[in-house]
């Protein structure tokens, strides 16, 4: 794409770095923002700078927070004994949004990805295990993704883990609730079925 | 089940055709370059979710335009369903069944299954394993659902643990935990792709012989053997003793992704030996035994592509081949052929009602 002004184009190639932004959609941004009050686009801009500059992670759980301790931590009536293991943020506010848990986290950063260069030691994983071993948790939570990099992410933590004195889970994979079995795969409904629970659990938590 | 219409949509040199076939032959017949192959290939698409002849979906796209559309009707089981398949360059492709799209593209593959027979199988024999391997997979898959899924997962891994590698090269590092995650894994995969693809070949190298003195009459003794690490040692202690070699090469050595095909004629390599003529008999025979088995795996008969068959073979094996549709061998056949004449003495010989198709 040729571009009239040197401005245009660099703003078009930084806003096209974001995922899912193509060129096009760029430059439809870019010329939104010019569109605009100059106080609000500064504004626009401003946030992200500071965003970058003063972004601050909890001390616990790694999770982001504006202060040292994230909600979740500093809240006394949590269980610090139940840790429930997150890839990221997003994770974590979903199970929030659930209203189910009352522990607390521990935010990984990302999952075990050689083809994205991610290996254990850029995740928060040594930190899990030392939160471990100061013998306060009773259980270990997954909550990651059911993909390839989630179950080797399970793999890793649980032989990290399975010699400790706590009891490890994974949730619960299966047939989401709603779905009609015979539009579910073969592999989740072979998953559903070994993974069967005793259906006195079932009217415990409806 | 048989293929009823075929709409094409600035596809390859069709920027709008349509036809309507026959229920057992259908012959294109028309000068060179004037799009008859490009019509199988459409069939192909339908099948397959992609050109026999050329991977690259932007390039089957009619020259200046962006985008191309397939669509056909299959009969199967007495109901009628329609396959699409677009293609768009920015979007990308999409397979719909009756309107729906699919997720995945190897949920469609082998539900309308298709077996060609062209000038460029001769490739087969020619080219790198990689060749042979495909065309293990894709005729699997024809008959084996969940088998190109499990291929994918292999494949992921096999990526996986090849960056894992190079990371401990780079990095400096040695992580047992998660290789032993990713040799589990490819473990799992490789097993069945394995089994399949042996059994595959021991059952099609049973019937590949009929098919070979068929087409060629001659006495050669002629074999197809599968030919894989795993056939010698199982995948587990295969990957074990290969993990320092593996370190130094940043590479997994050993796995199904370096499994053969052998070609033999009379105890050696086709490839070395065998002349054209042999060569074009023995990729006949492969094809057909490919059907027969096929065939009577699922109950029902592929549909078969012949591309320009009649120019590699002399009328005796034409006949030879054409009297393969009296018998009921083939269910629905579409031919391409440069010669009307001769394409209607030879379908006129047979008793199976044809469908001449002219291609300007």
């Amino acid at each position: 794409m040729e571009f009239p002004s040197e401005l245009v184009k660099n703003a078009v190639e930084q806003l096209s770095t974001l995922p899912g932004v193509g060129k096009r959609s760029a430059l439809r941004l870019a010329l939104h923002l010019l569109k605009k009050d100059k106080d609000q686009v500064e504004k626009f801009g401003y946030s992200f700078i500071n965003l970058i500059n003063n972004i601050n992670y909890c001390k616990e759980c790694f999770t982001i927070s504006d202060s040292d301790l994230c909600k979740v931590c500093s809240n006394q009536n949590r269980d610090k004994s139940i840790i429930c293991v997150v890839e990221d943020i997003r994770i974590m506010m979903a199970i929030e949004n659930t209203m189910q848990f009352k522990g607390v986290y521990h935010v990984l950063g990302g999952l075990i990805s050689p083809m994205d260069g991610i290996s254990p030691n850029d995740l928060k994983i040594d930190e899990l295990i030392e939160k471990v071993n100061e013998g306060i948790a009773t259980e270990v939570i997954f909550a990651l993704s059911s993909t390839m990099e989630g179950d080797t992410t399970n793999y890793y933590l649980y032989k990290k883990l399975k010699d400790k004195d706590i009891k490890v889970s994974s949730i619960a994979r299966g047939i989401a609730i709603g779905d009609e079995l015979e539009y579910t795969d073969e592999v989740t409904l072979g998953t559903a079925l070994s993974s069967r629970l005793p259906y006195s659990d079932n009217i415990k938590t409806n | 089940m048989y293929l009823k219409n075929l709409t094409l949509f600035q596809f390859k040199n069709h920027s709008e055709s349509d036809y309507i076939f026959n229920e057992k032959i259908n012959c294109f017949v028309g000068n060179n370059g004037v799009g008859k192959t490009n019509i199988l290939d459409a069939i192909h698409y339908l099948s397959f979710t992609k050109s026999y002849f050329n991977y690259i979906d932007s390039q089957n796209i009619q020259f200046k335009n962006d985008f191309f559309m397939i669509k056909g009707n299959f009969i199967k089981n007495e109901n009628n369903e329609e396959i699409q398949c677009n293609f768009d360059n920015n979007s990308g492709k999409i397979i719909k069944k009756n309107k729906k799209k699919y997720k995945k593209f190897s949920e469609h593959i082998g539900q309308y299954p298709l077996i060609i027979i062209s000038p460029t199988d001769s490739n087969l024999i020619l080219e790198g394993s990689e060749i042979r391997r495909k065309y293990l997979d894709s005729s699997i898959s024809q008959y084996k659902k969940g088998y190109l899924q499990t291929l994918i997962n292999y494949n992921k891994v096999l990526k996986q643990r090849n960056f894992l590698l190079k990371q401990f090269f780079e990095r400096n590092y040695f992580d047992e935990i998660i290789l032993e995650r990713y040799n589990n894994e490819m473990i799992k995969y490789a097993e069945i792709i394995y089994e399949e693809r042996k059994s595959f070949i021991n059952k099609l190298s049973l019937v590949f012989n009929k098919y070979y003195s068929i087409i060629s009459d001659a006495q050669e003794n002629v074999s197809i053997t599968y030919h894989s690490q795993l056939n010698e040692n199982n995948i587990n202690t295969l990957l074990k003793n290969s993990l320092s070699k593996d370190r130094v090469s940043q590479r997994t050595s050993t796995g199904i992704h370096k499994d053969d095909i052998i070609f033999n004629m009379n105890e050696y390599p086709i490839k070395k030996i065998g002349s054209q003529g042999q060569q074009k008999s023995f990729l006949i025979a492969l094809k057909l035994a490919q059907y027969d088995f096929i065939s009577n795996k699922i109950g029902y008969k592929p549909i078969i592509l012949l591309d320009d068959i009649f120019d590699k073979l002399d009328d005796k094996r034409v006949k030879q081949l054409v009297s393969f549709t009296n018998d009921g061998f083939f269910g629905q056949v579409f031919i391409t052929d440069t010669h009307q004449k001769r394409c209607e003495d030879i379908l006129n010989s047979t008793k199976v009602e044809f469908k001449l198709i002219k291609i300007n």
